[in-house]
């Protein structure tokens, strides 16, 4: 009995592990190689197309949406306290270090990463993958580097655009409806914001949520098994996997840049 | 979808993400001091600093003319330094000025006010490196509450 659970537990960790390492070979078979930019540009253009541009749109929406209702419900707390002018940097320090990085890759995961493992699961299940490896053209290379550059150069992008686009909105409530003074929302921004600790620290945490985000979404499709339940379970795993992923090692990232 | 058309969306993108981070650096953090750039030392030592903080800023008649560089502790005599990078373009302070600790409103940020002092034949004015003689914490209320608290910790 307790024998057999043993087993078991032994048997999916055994998994787990193998899973990271075929991941981490898959990622090392695609990045170390000799570069090749007049080959792999076009590709990674392609690839910022599809991840990236595609992306923007709900980056800009819920950005915009979401700076509205941090201001709006920022507005309802400070207002009890008098402390309108502290909106600005509620809504620039919450987007900065939190929202923003966070909320992207959340998105990203659901708009972009669920679309690169339906693919590459989908490529390895009409066995794209395995054609192109008779005809001599490594897959890792050709498929999987230029969606990985694609995905940690435009998630930072699109983490940076959402906080903007957030700052705005929350000007659009606090400013333009509640009626705080406008140079308070952004003197008493600049005050409270640092360039070092609040933006570089949330782009760092951006450009570590793109890496994770798009290394899991690659792997859960390069490692699909290749029928349409697998790729179906693929995409879904995704996003269950990469969202915990992000906000897990949100809390690390938090504790380490913002908790000493 | 020809690669042209893909290749000005991506340079969009890529465009309007530098507008994104340029809005972020320039607008809404502190970009250092406003002004010259150009700063100068001034030291002060008080009693007790209470809730001031590095960057706080440094107020002349609420216009703010530098902020607190880094704040130590004198191992002689174990009370803080509090050391002040002031713009250049104000360089003209007696050293009969005084510092004083102030709040902003009843729940805001600590600040620096300097207040400039008199002037005669006898009064230099302050260098770069120099000490502020005349310190004081404000409110009477947070020095009661600081005294109580440092009176505590202290043994």
């Amino acid at each position: 009995m307790i024998v057999d659970k043993l087993q078991q537990l032994g048997q999916k960790s055994i998994a787990k592990i193998q899973g990271m390492g075929r991941a981490t070979i898959m990622l090392f078979g695609a990045l170390v190689a000799w570069p090749t930019p007049r080959k792999s540009f076009p590709l990674l253009l392609k690839q910022l197309y599809v991840v990236g541009v595609l992306s923007l749109l709900i980056i800009l929406v819920s950005g915009l949406f979401i700076g509205m209702v941090l201001a709006l419900q920022g507005y309802t707390v400070l207002s009890k306290f008098g402390a309108e002018q502290m909106l600005g940097p509620l809504v620039a320090l919450s987007l900065l270090r939190e929202l923003g990085p966070v909320v992207t890759a959340l998105l990203f995961a659901g708009r972009a990463g669920s679309a690169l493992t339906a693919e590459i699961g989908l490529m390895k299940a009409t066995e794209q993958l395995s054609g192109m490896e008779m005809m001599a053209v490594d897959p890792l290379r050709r498929i999987i580097a230029p969606r990985f550059w694609a995905g940690v150069i435009s998630m930072p992008l699109l983490a940076m655009i959402f906080t903007a686009v957030g700052i705005l909105g929350g000007h659009l409530v606090g400013v333009d409806w509640l009626g705080v003074d406008g140079g308070g929302y952004w003197s008493a921004m600049q005050a409270n914001v640092d360039f070092q600790q609040d933006i570089m620290n949330g782009v760092i945490k951006s450009a570590v949520f793109a890496l994770i985000v798009t290394w899991i979404a690659l792997h859960k499709g390069f490692d699909a098994v290749p029928t349409s339940e697998g790729i179906s379970q693929a995409t879904t795993q995704t996003v269950v996997t990469s969202s915990l992923a992000v906000l897990g090692f949100d809390f690390i990232l938090t504790a380490v840049m913002f908790g000493g | 979808m020809t690669s042209r058309k893909i290749e000005v969306l991506v340079g969009l993108f890529v465009a309007l993400a530098i507008a994104a981070f340029m809005l972020l650096s320039l607008k809404v953090a502190n970009s250092g001091m406003a002004g010259s750039g150009e700063t100068y030392m001034l030291y002060a030592k008080f009693e007790n600093i209470g809730g001031l903080k590095v960057r706080s800023p440094i107020k002349v008649g609420g216009v703010v003319v530098g902020r607190v560089r880094s704040i130590n502790l004198d191992t002689e005599e174990y009370s803080p330094v509090v050391a002040m990078e002031i713009d250049s373009q104000y360089n003209n302070f007696p050293e009969t000025s005084s510092v004083a600790i102030l709040t902003s409103g009843l729940l805001g940020e600590q600040y620096l006010g300097l207040q400039p002092g008199f002037v005669d034949e006898t009064v230099s004015i302050l260098k770069s490196g120099d000490y502020v003689e005349d310190t004081k914490s404000a409110i009477v209320l947070e020095e009661l509450i600081g005294q109580f608290l440092f009176n505590r910790g202290s043994n």
